[in-house]
């Protein structure tokens, strides 16, 4: 479990960028940290492992406090995948690159070949294996990002912005890849604007705003409240949208995606064909 | 300790008459500084120098930062007062030249602080240096804040997965920055080949004879300031050699017998 | 005369073996708003570079066929010469900015053409009133945010007074707020300034509202070209690209045998599910 307690962060230039955020997240659990650029989203993740370590206030990753504890130590329980591959990739083969963080924490090199072969095959990296990880593309390198990450088994991912510059398929993969990481019983927290794919999605929502939590609930309570959503300046799905629109005509008011928005349609509309509604 | 010493240096639009004052006078003020500090050796006369910018870093506006240079720089100037002791120059001499470093130090970051690289590269331009030149170095200026923060990102990338860069022996210390210096050579790499398309892109290289929507004009005051500079040389000229300035040499007795002592 | 002419244009980067656009035949008029979509690696930023010269000027290879951007020959043209028809605005806000004041910045390009400083001091005026930021114009670039760095990019582009206005996924970087913002502001400037404007986007459910016309490409070639209604309800999905929800919303419902038209927008949606829900 990670227990953020009273979490206040000014960073050296004087500006405070946390005030006082207090948040559990359980094991296994699927998170989403939303909210504008700059309401210090990416400030708390950095807390999670130690990167930055609080100005008040403390955080607890499974029992250990932060500020007793190395980046490496923490790292070995979170993982942390930054946004832009580019800021991390150095070595000469895609497979070297995952290996890193592995040998970092001593593993022995039998070890590290199997989990490296296990990770790529995973991600479907594994033809690339002996490639430079400079010559694969933009989707390539966030896998080998994301791969460099998940082979050492962290207990707990965390996820900066992974949906951006990304197109609709490889959205979908990724969904599929955080649900099945999530199924195997890691907890996931996602750090995004992206409002259509949390709708899609649906963990846990946890809305931010200039350095506060605003909301924090269900995705499809947190992202269907108008107020709410606007504190955080964000904008709301497009079925949400949609729903509001249409007030009284028996619609769930909480629908946030397609689908879901599809089977409520259906319904509706059988119900009154069978009520002999024209 | 050395990240904020580059803050020192680095301009920040402010409203003073220094930051309006052209650059070239501004130069010509750091430079005849600079020169009158070679000049002396004393220790008193540079420790006046010294004294003489601070209405100009009032001025400025910009006295926290000037001093948060002057502290970076503080290091060094220790190391010069103790090499020039170790090697028998006498206390009033190490002290002389530790605060002709500061003096040094101090007459570049005024000028630095509060003349923005845009106008250095119309001063540049002015003096026929080739836009070519100039323009690649006020781009240089402004991605140093840029690839400051691109260092970071790397830093905090390569830590996430174990990489631990204070400990280690030396050798294993210095592998230890491969990972971060070859993804910021790359990341470097590809920005400039991004800023050379947004480049291509408005017509770079399209006419020979370039207009600029500023110019530089010398304005009452910045003649002023040159005519201040040229007499603060003339001055520090004069002064060095006709001028008796009392010496700190009697202070070399004692310390020296001091120092015997130990 | 078309505005810009493809014919039978096909285009391989040197060093790779397969052509990034193959045998691209089109034609758009003055004063369209164009949405180019499509998946990652389908040649939508190629064909964008074609447009301004940057192919084959900066980037070299194998050129066939026709492609002409306002009568002009691409293949044989100067990018100095297209940059003073068609303005290109690329998707990292950061990375096309050089000076240190945004009034500088616009200006830029016109002292590049080598104009009088009388009409650079108008046309920095003017492209900074329509790009919405006459109230930066003393800010440096790092003190702005992504959006307002993205409006003075737009606007040292504008500056040029150029007839085309390309724009390669000028929102990636940005929060929903500002991406909306963004493009709404060039949808104005289509319409006030009758310009051209060819955006490449993934984010359909912002974009296919504002726009005459969606191009889908796909492995290189031009899949689809029509309206936006015409294009979403040849079952575009099937492609890998993001529908807006809405539109995946009927089609679905079409697939459940609902007679329903198929909406872009969600006041289309509505109507549409106030008269199917009476």
């Amino acid at each position: 479990m990670i227990e953020v307690e009273d979490l206040f962060f000014r960073y050296p230039n004087g500006f405070e960028a946390l005030k006082g955020v207090s948040l559990r997240i359980g094991d296994g659990e699927f998170m989403a940290i939303m909210g504008e650029n700059g309401a210090g989203k990416t400030t708390l993740i950095k807390h999670l492992n130690g990167l930055l370590k609080p100005t008040r206030g403390r955080v607890l990753v499974d029992g250990l406090d932060t500020r007793r504890a190395s980046v490496a130590e923490i790292s070995k329980a979170v993982g942390l995948v930054f946004q832009n591959p580019d800021r991390q990739l150095f070595s000469e083969t895609v497979r070297d690159e995952v290996a890193f963080a592995l040998k970092n924490f001593g593993f022995g090199e039998e070890v590290v070949n199997k989990r490296v072969e296990r990770i790529l095959r995973v991600l479907d990296l594994s033809e690339h294996a002996d490639t430079s990880p400079f010559l694969l593309s933009g989707g390539e390198r966030k896998r080998v990002a994301l791969a460099s990450v998940l082979v050492w088994d962290p207990k707990h991912v965390v996820l900066d912005e992974p949906t951006i510059g990304q197109d609709y398929l490889q959205k979908e993969r990724l969904r599929n890849l955080i649900m099945q990481i999530n199924n195997q019983g890691k907890t996931v927290v996602i750090v995004t604007h992206d409002v259509e794919f949390v709708a899609e999605a649906k963990p846990r929502v946890v809305l931010m705003s200039k350095g506060a939590i605003v909301g924090d609930g269900k995705a499809e309570e947190i992202l269907s409240d108008r107020d709410l959503i606007e504190r955080a300046s964000l904008v709301k799905p497009q079925i949400s949208e949609l729903i509001d629109s249409l007030p009284g005509k028996g619609l769930p008011r909480n629908l946030i995606d397609a689908y879901s928005a599809r089977s409520a349609i259906l319904r509706i509309v059988r119900e009154r064909h069978v009520a002999g509604v024209p | 300790m050395s990240l904020g010493f580059l803050e020192g240096l680095r301009f920040t639009r402010a409203d003073s008459p220094l930051h309006r004052a052209d650059p070239r006078a501004k130069f010509l003020m750091a430079l005849s500084i600079f020169a009158s500090a070679l000049i002396f050796s004393n220790a008193l006369a540079l420790s006046a120098l010294l004294a003489l910018q601070i209405p100009l870093v009032l001025i400025g506006k910009i006295a926290k930062r000037w001093s948060r240079s002057l502290r970076g720089g503080a290091f060094l100037a220790m190391l010069i007062f103790l090499m020039n002791l170790l090697t028998g120059q006498g206390a009033s001499f190490a002290i002389g030249m530790s605060i002709r470093f500061i003096c040094l130090l101090s007459s570049f970051s005024i000028f630095f602080l509060t003349t923005s690289p845009d106008d250095l590269g119309l001063a540049l331009e002015r003096c026929r240096i080739p836009y070519a030149l100039s323009f690649t170095f006020t781009t240089a200026v402004r991605l140093v804040p840029t690839m400051a923060l691109d260092a970071q990102e790397i830093i905090d990338a390569q830590r996430s997965r174990g990489l631990e860069l204070e400990r280690g022996r030396f050798l294993r210390r210095v592998r230890n920055y491969i990972p971060i210096l070859v993804p910021l050579i790359v990341s470097a790499i590809r920005r400039s080949l991004e800023l050379a398309e947004a480049l291509e892109s408005r017509a770079f290289g399209s006419s020979e004879r370039r207009t600029s929507l500023v110019t530089l004009k010398m304005g009452a005051r910045d003649y002023v300031l040159m005519a201040l500079s040229i007499g603060l040389l003339a001055s520090s000229v004069y002064i060095s050699k006709f001028v008796q300035v009392p010496s700190l040499e009697p202070l070399d007795e004692i310390l020296s017998f001091r120092w015997r002592i130990i | 005369m078309p505005q810009i002419e493809a014919e039978g244009f096909s285009f391989t980067y040197s060093g790779s073996s397969s052509p990034s656009i193959r045998g691209l035949s089109l034609e758009i008029e003055e004063g369209e708003f164009v949405l180019l979509t499509g998946p990652s690696g389908c040649g939508k930023t190629t064909f964008c570079r074609c447009l301004n010269g940057l192919i084959p000027n900066f980037y070299a290879g194998r050129w066939e066929g026709g492609f002409r951007v306002c009568g002009l020959d691409v293949s044989k043209a100067k990018t100095h010469e297209l940059a003073r028809l068609v303005g290109h605005v690329f998707q990292n806000p950061e990375n096309q900015l050089f000076s240190l004041s945004v009034e500088r910045e616009v200006a830029l390009g016109p002292e590049n053409l080598g104009l009088p400083r009388e009409e650079i001091r108008e046309r920095v005026e003017w492209a900074m009133e329509a790009a919405g930021i006459s109230g930066l114009r003393d800010l440096a670039p790092y003190e702005l945010s992504g959006g307002q760095q993205q409006r003075v990019a737009i606007a040292s582009v504008l500056a040029m007074r150029p007839e085309i206005l390309v724009l390669d996924e000028p929102t990636s970087f940005l929060d929903p707020k500002s991406a909306k913002a963004i493009l709404e502001t060039v949808a104005e400037l289509n319409e006030e300034l009758d310009m051209t404007v060819i955006l490449v986007e993934h984010r359909l459910d912002l974009a296919s509202r504002l726009v005459d016309r969606v191009l889908v490409m796909n492995g290189g070639e031009l899949a689809l070209d029509g309206s936006p209604r015409e294009v979403f309800g040849k079952a575009a999905h099937l492609l890998g690209i993001g529908l807006p929800k809405v539109t995946l919303l009927f089609e679905m419902l079409r697939e459940d045998g609902l007679e329903v038209e198929i909406p872009i927008r969600v006041e289309e949606a509505s109507a549409i599910l106030r008269r199917l829900l009476g």
